[in-house]
């Protein structure tokens, strides 16, 4: 069977599936459709929270942005896991205790206002929809790739399959299917990573083979061999920290903030039965996705090997050391097909040199007769893409790639298009426009604002707007600049008051967005820039991206200054704050509010 | 100080703790200490490269079951816990 074939099928089994679930499980009433009735397992809960937190970008850019940065890549590591931490111990347990549908409910509740729930619908809304933008791109990309139809046509498949289920399911839907899309993702992520790691170091774990000799006897470790090639080649060493100290700090410290305080990975919390499951689901959500986290790591290294090696095969500097173009292997042909890799004869011999820019290698590359790289293009997306094909793995292998990276962004789609549209029709229609209307009413609103919600992001995607590539910064930005310091002061400190939540959070969310449109322009439109996006621009050398992590301490001064200065909240709000610190009397599995 | 303020101060002093944890092994061994650390190594791998890389995240994982352990203990000294 050809791989095209096969692709189909085990896409298509993998669809199958997912809309066989979603009939299965249909929301009845609208806690089914925004929490699952409350009554999902700590442990499928976490698996569902691993699945909809992995994104197209976890499962297929990650291992290439650390191939290609090594040790500097540890922020997004690090940073994407460590927000657990903080989400497991001071937001989710009092979360779910409060025991309501949405994030933007709990800050209008808790601060009274609403006001502050508005901000917190727009913080979100914006927040989500610029998530979603690239997780859309995913699965078109995913299709166009694998399955050689347009993208548009991949990109529609997609939608259908996602409103299918969500629409009908809601929560209890997604759980399911996300449930499902996480083994498929794993499965299909670890599969390859496995087989290159017994193929280069003998050892079954990627996590062990990271830190193993190499198994051709040389005796060699696999990161110092990786080190030396680099270096030798004038790159920069990959375990050796490049970036500044302060950006990294700040960036790792951004991430981490954003992730606690991104909703839709808050609101999988609400569906747990109890306050404990929430902090065990926690802990089982950040298991599943550190198998993901640590196996990354191992694929980026050893892909770059493998990159290095299949075209630098002899000595640096003797024409044989290189590999003749008319020689490279299948895979090189087919991803210079789709553009991602391209290769420029530079020099005319025919061979292919492909090395760094630092400069006390450039005498010796002269030397060589090296008119400058020639791989002029190394997507780094190639790195998990054609991991399987690089490694000549069976052509069944590939075809999950396929069907997992489609997985990684269906799920994490639907979780982003769930919280936007649980805003839309619980925080506004229900809270603010049409206050009488009842769970039936309130059912419909929320599937049609689903489907209003999927067809925007559809259309986002097909057209995405110019800067839609820079916006990932922002999503983390606004998350942890607005949303996770209120809702942690909303908990912790009961002094915090409306004024003081409303002026910190416009403080953190203003002094984020400025700084990232000083830099990227207003808007996102270059030319309104108002400083060149460069490191000696930067205020302190701080990037836009992490930004984040100030405009977080800013939310938090402001909002415990300007609370101690006005009145303190009501008397029943204390009381509220203090229920919610306390595990006992949580709502269970059946229990409507 | 009442039953429910004791048991706040409890898990406010583990959540603390916890998160020091959790800040000197990511930030601290994984970032401020990391060329100081890489002059050791675990295997393959340089020390501070690991914990940088692996060692913060299986870290992480340790610190939430740790801290939800603890605190089901500390639910039921209290009687807090959920029936």
């Amino acid at each position: 069977m050809d791989l095209k074939t096969l692709t189909f099928l085990v896409v298509g089994a993998t669809f199958a599936l997912y809309i066989f679930i979603a009939i299965r499980s249909r929301a009845k009433t609208t806690s089914e459709f925004y929490v699952a009735g409350k009554g999902v397992h700590p442990i499928l809960n976490g698996m569902a929270t691993g699945a909809d937190w992995m994104s197209a970008a976890s499962f297929i850019s990650m291992a290439g942005l650390i191939a290609f940065k090594g040790y500097d890549a540890s922020v997004y590591l690090m940073g994407w896991t460590g927000g657990y931490v903080l989400l497991a111990m001071l937001l989710a347990p009092y979360l779910r205790k409060y025991g309501k549908f949405t994030v933007p409910e709990f800050i209008g509740d808790r601060f009274y206002s609403n006001g502050a729930r508005v901000m917190a619908v727009i913080c979100l809304i914006t927040a989500s929809i610029t998530y979603v933008i690239g997780q859309m791109k995913g699965i078109g990309v995913a299709f166009s790739r694998f399955l050689e139809v347009d993208f548009s046509v991949g990109l529609v498949a997609g939608m259908v399959i996602v409103f299918i289920y969500a629409v009908l399911g809601g929560m209890k839907g997604v759980t399911n299917t996300q449930i499902a899309q996480y083994c498929v993702l794993i499965f299909a992520y670890t599969v390859p990573a496995i087989f290159i790691s017994l193929q280069l170091t003998g050892s079954f774990l990627p996590q062990v083979g990271l830190g193993s000799m190499m198994a051709d006897g040389s005796g060699v470790y696999l990161l110092d061999k990786l080190d030396k090639s680099l270096v030798d080649l004038g790159f920069a060493a990959y375990t050796t920290q490049k970036g500044s100290t302060l950006d990294i700090f700040l960036l790792t410290m951004s991430l981490m903030i954003g992730t606690a305080g991104l909703p839709h990975v808050i609101m999988r919390f609400f569906t747990v039965p109890k306050v404990k499951d929430a902090r065990f689901s926690a802990g089982w959500a950040l298991v599943f996705i550190a198998i993901l986290y640590t196996t990354a790591p191992a694929v980026g290294a050893m892909a770059r090997l493998n990159l290095m090696n299949t075209i630098q095969i002899g000595e640096v500097g003797s024409p044989e050391g290189n590999l003749k173009y008319d020689d490279r292997p299948q895979w090189f042909k087919n991803w210079e097909k789709t553009g991602l890799l391209h290769y420029e004869d530079k020099n005319n011999d025919g061979r292919i040199q492909y090395y760094g820019g630092a400069p006390d290698f450039a005498a010796t590359a002269a030397a060589a007769g090296w008119a400058g790289n020639e791989m002029v293009k190394v997507d780094r997306d190639i790195m998990v893409l054609a991991n399987p094909e690089i490694a000549k793995l069976p052509n069944w292998t590939i075809a999950l790639v396929a069907a997992g990276g489609i997985a990684a962004a269906l799920s994490t789609a639907a979780g982003l298009l769930l919280a936007i549209s649980s805003a839309i029709s619980h925080d506004l229609c229900k809270s603010i426009w049409f206050k009488d209307m009842d769970d039936k009413a309130e059912l419909l609103a929320s599937r049609i604002a689903m489907a209003g919600a999927i067809c925007v992001a559809g259309y986002l995607g097909l057209n995405p707007p110019g800067f839609a590539a820079q916006v990932v910064a922002l999503a983390f930005g606004l998350a942890a600049s607005s949303l996770f310091p209120v809702i942690m002061l909303g908990i912790f400190d009961k002094r915090c008051n409306r004024a003081g939540a409303i002026f910190g959070m416009m403080t953190g969310l203003g002094t984020t967005l400025v700084y990232i449109f000083w830099f990227k322009g207003w808007f996102f439109v270059k030319s309104t820039a108002m400083a060149a996006d460069t490191a000696d621009q930067w205020l302190f050398g701080i990037s836009p991206g992490s930004f984040g992590a100030v405009g977080a301490l800013l939310n938090f001064a402001v909002a415990i200054a300007v609370s101690r200065m006005t009145t303190p909240p009501p008397e029943h709000i204390q009381h509220l704050v203090e229920d919610i610190r306390v595990p006992m009397g949580a709502g269970g599995a059946n229990m409507d509010h | 100080m009442s039953n429910a303020q004791l048991y706040w101060q409890a898990n406010l002093r583990l959540v603390i703790g916890c998160l020091i944890v959790w800040f000197v092994v990511s930030f601290g061994f994984g970032i401020f200490l990391v060329d100081q650390l890489n002059a050791y190594s675990l295997g393959g791998y340089k020390l501070g490269f690991w914990f940088a890389q692996q060692g913060s995240i299986y870290t992480f994982v340790f610190l939430i079951f740790f801290y939800a352990i603890r605190m089901n203990v500390l639910d039921r000294k209290f009687g807090v816990h959920e029936d």
